[in-house]
């Protein structure tokens, strides 16, 4: 059983700060939605407002189209997992995972049954009897998420649980989760500040930024089309050339950015249309590092310029350059780590290039900070 | 010793060490040894003392079981009895203390804003400032036959003739139970406080009752806290001078004034030794057996 979940223009408000503004977003039944944001950008605060902890200052929390207002956490068909877990560290694994049914007056021997059932379905097979304390990170992780899914929720809300753990760990339980949803088949909406995680597990993703949803959509639009510089920016890298429109020809702008003129892509908005631009409106054209090449390597690549190299950081897969163009704007681009770069050394200048195809325009606004 | 010498200088570390040593040993240790070996001799004039009669003796704690020689009673009832009267009325101020300051310390550690919290504590602790005797008083003037509690029922037409508080123990009760009060709240406090939060809003998010989060999870995690705020109050409202000898009824008597009978006006000192040290034995025992009763441990407790 899993359940729609509905937000009609929910903001909330601490005294006269703005923790959520007008959120507006509809997570279908069985989804796997992410929340994705910098810390405070306020979606924790929503998060709680969906579990009941607290209640929107306008707006409505809608699941399976009932209104939520004044339904507290435990009439509420979800279940949260809160960032620290919260286990009951007093406890057994099994006391903890079949707490909620001792709370519905089921009797010892039915509460194990089910916990067993439970374990064996995050995979604890007979780690019933064990302290909290005597589990991993990942095993505890696992009980905080059988302990929520013991109340049969149709909701399952999770506060970015797994940002305690170390990356492999985190990257082994992104593949679990998307499973365990997948096998309970009830709604999921995540919470995190990581794009990866969001990427790699969500069937969409709702990108936040101080307090508004800046762009839901699949994880391929968060990152191939994003509608604002905050989305562009935050989830992966993006290189940003401000100028002007110097002519607009189809779905093709022209920028004037420092001394070059470089053709791109107008961006969708978020109404799924090309933004509108005309000759002299200011833009930000959008670059990926993985869609910046040394020219000449590419043959579709139809902007170029040349820059001068900073520095050269390897990071494994991938090798990073950082440079700088004569106009002085700071570029990154990547290459696999196969690629031969004994030519390159900082302070050198070098050509690049990229497709009018891989460069996004958008109306100037806020990037992300790193 | 050496890395405790390292860490805080010479001075320091010395002046902590010969602190703790006198005060262990001189106001601790040695009156008690003290009163313990006075307690086992016989109550002699100053010159006798040292004598052929100065010996070894069970007299004064057979005077608390049997009574005087000339008693014709198999027991001595009334000393039993003020006995057993002083440790179960101090069991039940702990109990009423308990009760009074779980909400209290849970409210200023988990739900109340961190101003509220302060305020709230510096409330508890002004009136402390005042001396217990004088504290003690002014119960007595709240419960008093023409007090301010009895004017108000009055005026209010709640009754229609005074009650008498001080007969009925309630003023003692009352004493006792605030005379320690802070001696609860505080370990309750400390305990709560490291209480995660998220823990009660897991519990609440499960479903489960406030009384449950409370019984299953909150209790739990406080019990060493309750044992210590408990362990204290319990001591010293069985050792209680000032608040019983002010507050009870003409008919009630605390053991301590009993032993202070003993030493001050029956310039006996012996006996009133023994009778510290029944009070002393039985009142740790009750504890440790409590605690063991409870599943704490004194590690716990003096965290």
């Amino acid at each position: 059983m899993s359940a729609e979940v509905e937000l009609q223009n929910v903001s909330i408000a601490f005294g006269n700060f703005y923790a959520a503004k007008n959120v507006n977003v509809k997570i279908g039944a069985g989804e796997f939605f992410s929340f994705l944001g910098p810390s405070g950008c306020g979606k924790t605060t929503l998060l709680r407002a969906v579990s009941g902890f607290l209640e929107p200052s306008q707006g409505k929390v809608l699941i399976d189209g009932q209104d939520m207002a004044g339904i507290g956490p435990n009439k509420r068909p979800t279940s949260l997992i809160f960032q620290n877990l919260a286990l009951f560290p007093l406890m057994s694994v099994a006391d903890n995972i079949a707490f909620s049914l001792e709370v519905r007056g089921h009797d010892k021997v039915s509460r194990r049954k089910r916990a067993d059932e439970l374990l064996d379905l995050v995979a604890l097979n007979g780690q019933g009897d064990k302290k909290v304390h005597e589990l991993s990170g990942g095993q505890k992780q696992r009980v905080a998420i059988a302990r929520a899914l013991a109340v049969e929720p149709k909701v399952l809300l999770l506060d970015e649980p797994l940002s305690a753990l170390d990356l492999k760990l985190r990257q082994k339980m992104r593949t679990e989760l998307r499973a365990i949803q997948q096998r309970v088949g009830i709604t999921f909406i995540y919470i995190t500040h990581d794009q990866g995680e969001a990427l790699t597990m969500s069937d969409r993703v709702g990108v936040m930024n101080e307090g508004e949803l800046e762009q839901v959509g699949s994880c391929y639009d968060v990152y191939e089309a994003p509608c604002t510089p905050f989305v562009a920016t935050f989830v992966g890298e993006n290189n940003a050339f401000y100028g002007k429109v110097e002519k607009v020809e189809g779905g093709k702008v022209k920028v004037q950015t420092g001394g070059s003129s470089f053709i791109g892509q107008a961006g969708l908005g978020l109404d799924k249309k090309n933004y509108k631009f005309k000759a002299g409106d200011e833009v930000i054209m959008f670059v990926r590092p993985e869609a910046i090449s040394l020219k000449g390597s590419s043959k579709k690549a139809q902007n170029s310029f040349s820059a001068e190299i900073k520095t050269i950081e390897f990071e494994g897969n991938l090798k990073n350059i950082f440079l700088r163009s004569k106009e002085g704007v700071d570029i990154r681009f990547s290459v696999p780590s196969s690629t031969d770069t004994s030519g390159m050394a900082p302070s050198k200048n070098v050509s690049l290039s990229f497709s009018q195809d891989n460069a996004v325009v958008l109306p100037t606004g806020a990037l992300a900070l790193d | 010793m050496n890395s405790f010498y390292k860490k805080n200088g010479p001075v320091i570390a010395t002046f902590f060490l010969v602190a703790i040593i006198f005060w262990l040993v001189f106001l601790i240790v040695i009156p008690q040894l003290y009163m313990l070996d006075l307690s086992f001799r016989p109550n002699l004039p100053p010159l006798l003392r040292g004598g052929p009669d100065d010996v070894y003796t069970l007299t004064h704690y057979k005077h608390f079981l049997y009574g005087s020689e000339t008693s014709k009673d198999a027991y001595n009832y009334v000393d039993i009895g003020v006995f057993f009267d002083t440790i179960i009325t101090a069991v039940l101020v702990t109990i009423i203390n308990l009760c009074f300051c779980y909400p209290i310390a849970f409210y200023i550690a988990k739900l109340a804003t961190p101003n509220t919290a302060r305020l709230l504590v510096l409330a508890l602790v002004i009136p402390f400032w005042i001396n217990e005797l004088l504290r003690s008083f002014a119960i007595r003037i709240l419960f008093a036959g023409e007090g301010v509690i009895n004017n108000i029922l009055l005026e209010l037409g709640l009754i229609s003739t005074a009650v008498n508080f001080i007969a009925l123990d309630i003023a003692l009760y009352t004493g006792l139970t605030y005379a320690y009060i802070l001696l609860m709240i505080f370990p309750l406090y400390n305990a709560l406080e490291t209480l995660d939060t998220n823990q009660l809003e897991a519990a609440k998010d499960l479903g489960s009752s406030t009384v449950r989060t409370h019984w299953r999870i909150v209790i739990p995690h406080a019990k060493a806290g309750i044992a210590s705020g408990c362990t204290m109050v319990f001591m010293l409202t069985a050792g209680a001078l000032a608040t019983p000898v002010v507050l009870s009824s003409p008919n009630t008597y605390w053991f301590t004034q009993l032993i202070y009978q003993w030493f001050n006006m029956n310039d006996n000192w012996s006996r009133g030794s023994a009778y510290s040290i029944i009070l002393l034995v039985v009142s740790v025992t009750f504890v440790l057996l409590m605690m063991r009763l409870f599943k704490v441990t004194i590690g716990e407790v003096v965290r």
